[in-house]
């Protein structure tokens, strides 16, 4: 392989997420004896890496979502609350019991269909009105809470409904957690709508340039309001998970400045915040990336008091490992050691 | 045309329903306040009604909202006009309610501070206002060795060293009966949040507690932050049972909620929670006791939340004048639940 070829890679979208990812797996290889040992118990794989693909499935979900967003240029910061808002209705309406007090399924769709129109109040804002987009979903990030609070009533409903605990658990049988089916399928969705039909490329020439792209004919608006929608329904899938992991909705806790992660992944998969190019796949990579640094740490078994820090720095240096500026200055010190070392010679 | 027609028809619903459920929520909130100033508007006029200004953590768990009723429902009794703020956790929303209330001139100004340290500022502002302090719950640390006793009239509210010497008691005293025959015994500690003073002193009076015993030995072999919440809890029980659920025997839990959290790592990890590994946490919340009875969870130290109508006699207290009467430390009533005791006690909880 010659040198040129080694660049071309580089240069690929889902290098240098896939690169970082492979240094944090290989650390954890390296340092943590038995992190990727999985047994096979009760029928269900046990061991970290099922952790990782089980609780890094609701930043997944969260960020293709804000995936979309991102590149329309806009943000959505009230996904924690809405994913909060979800969970909280879940739980209340199957009830403490161990049957559901209504069927569980017409639970799930309320409390999607709720988020998904909470979704929609965003997109509304945003793309008719023209409400900033952090303002706009700041709203409901702030009273989004409320709302979960107020349908819980300040308390922590629990649920004891077997069935739902499948959501984030084991459907008896398979083997894998359902919680990594579920993002799987809508990773899989949102890569297909995306890819195979022109709506991605319409949703990056809008982040791109919108008035442009409505001058061609885009509907510019009308593309915005999906993807907040979009987002909604992504918010309102992954507080199903969160709420049955804990088979409890945490009102005030769930979700909480989960937002901020979601964007992470994001950022850390590559997309610019700016809008336009964006990698659905890249920001799942970053969500992974994100989980994987959180399991690695408690398995490390840092100090509770460093542990931000830690996480901080880490979260610092991947960032920088991704921006392409960084790196080229980087080269260039390394070229210029290197040209004042030929010409000494 | 008629799909966006219907959809403004359902977004217009959508925004009334949300605002009316903002609406609800701040009437809610306010009712407290403004109802019973109400009343006592159409009905004194030889007496000033009390205002008293409470700035109260947030909502993060069944016991704060217990907490957040009692002192609500017994103001209303005591007929105190209540200014009730919720600094969801944060300490800078707290200092700003309590800087409000300092402008509100209010009579009496109760909180529980989120966390230990950083409170100087805003105390010597009431200081200085003439606005006394009742610190409910939690106790605060001031910087420059001034004493923080000389900021508040009293400190009402649960002694979570005690708490945590109590939690250790429980395996020092039946060491025999849930270990037989084990001399060596692993601990596992699930702390609070980082820096707040139930995190603090309930870690402290456990670890000095739990190495007093002779017969039989306890290390505590890992500790971490599960921040006081379910969802954290767990993700640190799921974390240690990939490497240590063969060893771990105690699983002792700053707070019930995170003990819930881990009932269900320690289930997916093939133990048997309650058996194999022992729970044991602090709060006494409702969850708690519904595990004990199943034999998932087996002891819970009570911290009890129901400390409205003590406060709302300090506040009349402080009113009439009595200050110098009162003690600067007051602790709240408790005891220490077991699997025994659960079923029995379940339909008293309140919380």
């Amino acid at each position: 392989m010659n040198l040129e070829s080694v660049i071309g890679i580089t240069k690929k979208r889902l290098f240098w997420p896939l690169f970082t990812f492979g240094i944090i797996l290989l650390f954890d290889f390296l340092a943590i004896p038995g992190f990727f040992s999985i047994q096979f118990r009760d029928g269900n794989f046990f061991g970290r890496p099922v952790d990782i693909l089980n609780r890094g499935s609701v930043y997944a979900i969260l960020a293709v979502g804000m995936t979309l967003v991102i590149a329309t240029g806009g943000i959505d910061i009230s996904v924690g609350s809405v994913l909060a808002i979800s969970g909280a209705i879940v739980a209340t309406m199957l009830g403490s019991g161990f049957e559901a007090k209504i069927p569980m399924l017409l639970c799930i769709l309320a409390a999607v269909g709720v988020c998904t129109i909470i979704g929609c109040w965003n997109g509304l804002l945003v793309s008719k009105i023209g409400v900033q987009p952090v303002v706009a979903t700041l709203i409901l990030m702030v009273a989004g809470r409320g709302i979960a609070q107020l349908i819980t009533g300040g308390n922590i409903p629990t649920t004891q409904y077997q069935p739902f605990t499948y959501v984030a658990g084991f459907i008896p049988g398979i083997p894998l957690p359902t919680s990594v089916f579920i993002a799987a399928v809508v990773v899989i969705s949102a890569l297909l709508v995306t890819k195979k039909t022109a709506l991605g490329m319409f949703i990056e020439a809008m982040g791109i340039n919108s008035k442009a792209s409505r001058f061609s004919g885009i509907k510019v608006s009308r593309l915005i309001f999906m993807t907040y929608a979009f987002a909604g329904l992504c918010a309102g899938i992954a507080g199903l998970i969160a709420c049955s992991q804990i088979k409890a909705a945490d009102a005030n806790n769930a979700g909480l400045l989960i937002e901020m992660d979601a964007i992470l992944a994001v950022a850390i998969g590559g997309t610019s915040l700016a809008g336009g190019r964006f990698s659905i796949g890249a920001s799942v990579i970053g969500a992974l990336i994100l989980q994987t640094l959180t399991t690695t740490l408690y398995a490390l078994g840092v100090s509770p008091l460093a542990l931000n820090v830690v996480k901080a720095l880490v979260v610092i240096a991947i960032c920088l490992i991704q921006a392409e500026e960084f790196r080229k200055k980087i080269a260039e010190m390394v070229y210029r050691e290197r040209s004042v070392k030929n010409a000494k010679a | 045309m008629k799909m966006r027609k219907m959809l403004a028809v359902i977004m217009a619903a959508v925004v009334s329903l949300s605002i009316g459920a903002c609406g609800a929520d701040s009437s809610g909130s306010g009712s407290s306040n403004a109802a019973p100033s109400g009343t006592a508007a159409a009905s004194n006029n030889s007496e000033k009604k009390i205002v008293l200004g409470f700035a109260q953590v947030g909502a993060e768990s069944g016991w704060r909202t217990a907490n957040t009723t009692s002192i609500q429902e017994s103001a209303k009794g005591a007929g105190i006009d209540l200014k009730f703020s919720d600094a969801q956790q944060k300490q800078e929303n707290q200092i700003s309610a309590i800087r409000s209330y300092i402008a509100q001139k209010v009579d009496v100004i109760a909180f529980s501070p989120v966390v230990e340290t950083g409170w100087d500022a805003v105390l010597q502002e009431a200081k200085d206002a003439g606005i006394p302090v009742v610190l409910t719950d939690r106790a605060v640390k001031m910087e420059d060795g001034k004493k923080a006793e000389d900021y508040y009239v009293t400190f009402l509210g649960s002694d979570f060293r005690l708490e945590g010497e109590r939690a250790a008691q429980y395996l020092l005293d039946n060491a025999a009966k849930l270990f037989p025959g084990k001399k060596e015994i692993s601990i596992y500690e699930l702390e609070g949040t980082v820096g707040s003073a139930p995190a603090i002193d309930r870690k402290e009076g456990f670890d000095k507690k739990i190495v007093t015993s002779t017969d039989v030995k306890f290390n505590i072999v890992k500790s971490q932050s599960g921040n006081f919440t379910r969802a954290e809890g767990q993700q640190v029980a799921e974390s240690w049972l990939k490497s240590d659920a063969d060893k771990m025997d105690v699983l002792f839990c700053h707070n019930d909620d995170m003990g819930l959290g881990a009932i269900q790592a320690i289930e997916a990890a093939g133990k048997k929670p309650g058996k194999d590994i022992i729970i044991v946490g602090i709060d006494g919340v409702k969850g708690a006791f519904e595990a004990m009875a199943a034999g998932k969870y087996n002891c819970s130290v009570e911290c009890n939340p129901l400390i409205g109508p003590q406060l709302m006699d300090i506040v009349r207290k402080i009113m009439d004048g009595k200050t110098a009467d009162i003690p600067k430390r007051i602790e709240s009533e408790e005891g220490v639940f077991t699997q025994e005791q659960a079923a029995a006690e379940l339909p008293n909880r309140k919380y």
